[in-house]
């Protein structure tokens, strides 16, 4: 054993962008605990894009290389699907660090596309998007519903209803359908109505999707997440269903 | 719910486990809900699994918000294992039960040439059911579209 304790790096480590994510993460996310086996990076589909894997990424944030982490895409390349956590056996939270990474740039500098989806639905109560108002919305989902029930008999009793006070399922939908596809909506109307759900779409936060939480803004993200869970809470409806 | 309509034809499906619902969610019990519903669908011997799968299985590259993130090349770089995984099924279709997957594997067909389709689950359901019309077939190619077809002189 050595006689005197060997430092390390430099004397007053300031805080670092890993610390950070420590202290919000249960057990610290185990940010401390890697082998550096490379698990992760070898099962990892991001692995090589911009110059980057989850094991580096994870050595360059313990070695507190905060500012080339801030410079580099690859959090926005990452989709954390978990895959690596899921391998890893110190079980690290990689997909965490990679999140939070993505809140090292100020807002304007994320992605443009991500960026301009989430402020679009934030502009609107329906948090849609592709900014589909509620009134569009209603129009669309009646319009094809009346021409499924005139042309298929069999369905002419089948319901897409919107704010059904007291019904068991609050359904959302992705923004695609009724904007460019919207006869996509239909067999799942259809398989709705003959297993007899009592379900309904809401005026308010029926959209899907939810941009703001890929842009890692957690005010917005909750904001658009609340609008639907809030109009799910105004109808008395039981079961929130995910379609997304 | 059964797989008559494919008893002859034997189109070939495989079914991409979305992330969400299977790792980062229910896990295995889920991942085989899935596939006792598509095997009951397309019949069990059309049914091939991608490799590898369930808990096991890669992302496609559309999760996280890489699908509007602008980085196109690395998308579908990413989503070159999903590819291969697909291919290698040789299957027709991939059966994707999420919206992300469902668009970047679309765009993965396209690009690698693989051509195989993409199909939403409630889709097969509705076909399988029989209650599938003429006009919601818009991710099924052309050997699924005179198949069991509900009202089709209502086709557009």
């Amino acid at each position: 054993m050595a006689e005197t304790v060997i430092k390390l790096g430099r004397k007053e480590k300031p805080s670092t962008f890993i610390d950070k994510v420590k202290q919000i993460l249960p057990e610290g996310g185990n940010l401390n605990a890697c082998l550096t086996c490379g698990a992760c990076s070898s099962g990892c589909p991001a692995t090589g894009l911009a110059d980057m894997d989850p094991r580096k990424f994870l050595r360059m944030a313990a070695l507190g290389m905060d500012e080339e982490i801030a410079a580099s895409d690859w959090p926005w390349m990452c989709t954390m699907c978990m895959r690596c956590i899921y391998v890893c056996p110190m079980k690290i939270d990689i997909p965490q660090l990679v999140f939070n990474a993505r809140t090292l740039r100020p807002r304007e500098e994320r992605p443009r596309g991500i960026l301009g989806s989430c402020d679009m639905a934030l502009k609107n109560e329906t948090t849609s998007a592709m900014g589909t108002n509620a009134e569009d919305f209603e129009f669309v989902v009646g319009d094809v519903l009346e021409e499924y029930q005139e042309n298929q008999p069999e369905f002419a009793d089948m319901e897409a209803p919107i704010d059904k006070e007291g019904a068991e399922f609050f359904l959302n939908q992705n923004s695609r359908e009724p904007n460019t596809e919207p006869d996509e909506m239909v067999p799942l109307w259809k398989i709705l109505h003959l297993v007899g759900a009592n379900w309904t779409y809401g005026s308010k936060g029926w959209a899907g999707e939810n941009y703001c939480m890929f842009l890692a803004d957690d005010e917005s993200w909750k904001k658009v997440t609340k609008t639907s869970a809030d109009q799910a809470n105004t109808l008395g409806v039981k079961t929130f269903l995910n379609t997304e | 719910m059964n797989s008559d309509w494919n008893k002859d034809l034997k189109i070939k499906f495989t079914v991409q486990d979305p992330c969400q619902i299977v790792r980062k969610s229910y896990g295995d019990p889920i991942a085989d809900d899935l596939r006792f519903v598509v095997k009951s669908i397309v019949g069990e011997e059309n049914f091939i699994d991608m490799q590898p799968n369930r808990s096991n299985n890669y992302c496609c590259g559309g999760g996280g918000g890489f699908l509007q993130s602008g980085f196109k090349d690395e998308r579908l770089t990413y989503g070159k294992i999903k590819d291969d995984q697909i291919q290698a099924t040789g299957a027709d279709y991939c059966i994707a039960g999420c919206h992300n997957c469902h668009a970047q594997i679309h765009e993965l067909s396209e690009h690698y040439g693989g051509n195989y389709g993409v199909v939403h689950l409630w889709t097969l359901i509705c076909l399988s059911l029989g209650i599938l019309g003429p006009n919601e077939r818009e991710y099924l190619g052309e050997d699924l579209q005179e198949v069991n077809v509900f009202h089709p002189e209502t086709a557009m």
